[in-house]
């Protein structure tokens, strides 16, 4: 039995407590950095972990933190739990079971930014959690592991929690800073990337709740533990959020490089009733789909292997469907989605998923017209070629590759 | 008046988004302003624009671009329903369609105690434990979700709404 490393409430009964957390050497690491480190000695040590980012792009942490531009301040940490994907439910459990782990993140990312604020971005509908992580904050400046001067030394540190208001789109980093700033939340144009001009114009990192949770051990045991599990270019442990159509659905957190067939199979428990998987989505409502063949279902879950089968590993967030599921009636769902969170700045996206979702759903009315698959394939390019951010570039990836691997069941609708 | 019946609050919202970042008090305060009216009506824009220096104009295409909030009245509660796909695979729109027969109501549509609108919405991150819903009223949202092993009927849920009809 492995030891659970980022849902580590699994192993420790109420690690939600404070009490708990600590006998279990919370905020150890935080105090370890800034009492023993430079900011520049924790970035090295990240970057020498290998820590990709766990909310999609698995951009390398450490890498993304020295991006920051030179002697500008004030410098901000945004840690992104607007877990909002079809699929993704990790950032969640972590949140309301283990926040203190996610808080020394934070306050890790914090001190090797040199950043005296941070804002816990979440989803408006995690108002309760937002509740609680506040109490959480205040019980950690009232023990004084937050505010001015820490443990004796120049450093201050504020979090701040900040609620989102119901938008899918907030989860795309410029937008989300958008959002915090009291504005719509539309994607900036990049360059300038948030590293250069993120929140208010100043210095930023944006770190996904799960990447952020990983810090704490990774400081307190080294980059070379952490390169012990997972693979050499997808290091560590991963959280897959695993639903649909599948006996067992749950997070499931297992070394990166573990394969689709042990997840659904073993971990999953297979389809319900028997039936035979017939694909997935490998990381929720926006990444492409994939037929379940055996070549497949032994493929490696790391961001290079799942990219080489068509698909990308992203965040992790498997969506299973069975061989009862009409695939039109899948993307007809995914077009749905996208059509009602496209933020409505480029007319690509904002236009052409209406028309993309009129269309799958004539066709799966039975109304199709024989131009149709020709006609969504021209409209999918035209929404990925044409839009400003990942929302619009991945809308139409589920739609598109489910025409490709299972054009005659669109076929028969015409 | 927001300023009268909740100065409080308003004085915290503002005083946590000071000088240049007073815009960033806006989401709150609308949030605020739903909590006091139960919906976002004109006055309830022009209210808080006042308060953080935007128009009418700019406050309200924050309100409409946020799903969370509402420009209409409705239902006392709104019981939101997640139909998206992963949700969908383990039975949801069937679940949301005899939540509302239960009802007599359909999807979108409010009680004829004017208590409940009951609404599908994209995805509340609960996906193993579906269907799910959330229910968001003046007290603000929670979440009612089941176990995959043991996942939330049509019953269960009547139960639920009636509990919170008291």
């Amino acid at each position: 039995m492995t030891e659970y490393i980022l849902l580590r409430h699994r192993d420790i009964p109420h690690l939600d407590q404070l009490e708990v957390y600590l006998q279990h050497g919370g905020f150890e690491a935080f105090k370890k950095v800034v009492t023993t480190q430079t900011p520049q000695q924790v970035i090295d040590n990240i970057k020498a972990s290998g820590l990709r980012g766990r909310g999609g792009a698995g951009f390398p942490t450490g890498v993304k933190w020295s991006l920051l531009t030179k002697n500008v301040f004030p410098r901000y940490v945004v840690a992104n739990a607007d877990e909002s994907e079809p699929g993704a439910f990790k950032d969640r459990e972590i949140l309301e079971n283990n926040p203190y782990q996610f808080l020394e993140g934070v306050m890790i990312a914090s001190y090797a930014a040199q950043a005296n604020l941070a804002f816990n971005y979440l989803r408006g509908e995690f108002a309760d959690l937002a509740a609680k992580l506040e109490a959480n904050v205040a019980e950690l400046r009232a023990h004084g592991w937050l505010g001015e001067n820490l443990f004796g030394t120049s450093y201050s540190l504020e979090i701040r929690n900040h609620l989102g208001a119901g938008a899918y789109i907030c989860g795309e980093e410029s937008a989300l800073l958008e959002s915090i700033e009291g504005h719509r939340g539309q994607p900036r144009p990049k360059p300038p990337f948030p590293a250069d001009k993120g929140l208010y114009q100043k210095p930023t990192v944006i770190n996904n709740t799960e990447t952020l949770t990983n810090l704490p051990l990774i400081v307190a045991r080294g980059p070379a533990w952490f390169r012990t599990m997972g693979t050499a270019s997808s290091p560590g442990v991963k959280i897959f959020s695993l639903s649909g159509s599948v006996n067992r659905p749950g997070n499931y957190e297992l070394p990166l490089g573990t394969t689709f067939r042990e997840l659904i199979e073993k971990h999953g428990g297979g389809a319900p009733g028997g039936r035979k998987v017939k694909g997935f989505i490998p990381s929720g409502a926006s990444s492409p789909v994939l037929p379940a063949t055996d070549e497949i279902l032994d493929c490696p879950m790391d961001y290079e292997s799942v990219a080489q089968k068509g698909s990308g590993l992203g965040s992790a967030s498997v969506i299973v469907f069975d061989e009862s599921v009409d695939v039109v009636w899948l993307a007809v769902k995914i077009a749905r989605f996208f059509k009602h969170e496209s933020c409505g700045k480029c007319t690509p996206c904002r236009v052409g998923m209406r028309l993309m979702l009129e269309m799958l759903e004539r066709l799966y009315g039975g109304e199709g017209q024989p131009d149709d698959l020709r006609q969504i394939e021209r409209l999918g390019a035209i929404i990925q070629r044409g839009s400003l951010c990942g929302l619009g570039q991945a809308a139409p990836n589920a739609i598109l590759s489910s025409l490709r691997h299972f054009r005659s069941e669109f076929e028969a609708h015409l | 008046m927001l300023t009268e019946n909740y100065s409080a609050e308003v004085e915290a919202i503002l005083a946590r988004h000071p000088g240049d970042q007073k815009e960033a008090a806006t989401l709150p305060l609308l949030y605020l302003a739903q909590k006091a009216y139960g919906y976002l009506s004109l006055d309830a824009l022009i209210e808080v624009g006042a308060l953080v220096g935007q128009t009418p104009a700019e406050v309200a295409s924050l309100a409409g671009f946020y799903s969370l909030f509402r420009l209409h009245p409705g239902g006392r509660r709104r019981v939101q329903i997640c139909t998206d796909l992963p949700c969908a695979l383990r039975g949801a729109d069937k679940f949301a369609e005899e939540l509302c027969a239960n009802l007599h109501i359909r999807l979108g549509e409010t009680t004829a105690d004017g208590e409940f609108t009951v609404e599908a919405v994209t995805c509340l991150a609960g996906c193993r434990n579906a269907p799910l819903f959330q229910v968001q009223d003046a007290d603000g949202i929670h979440y009612y979700e089941g176990t995959p092993e043991q996942p939330l009927t049509v019953d269960a849920v009547i139960g639920i709404l009636d509990k919170l009809r008291l």
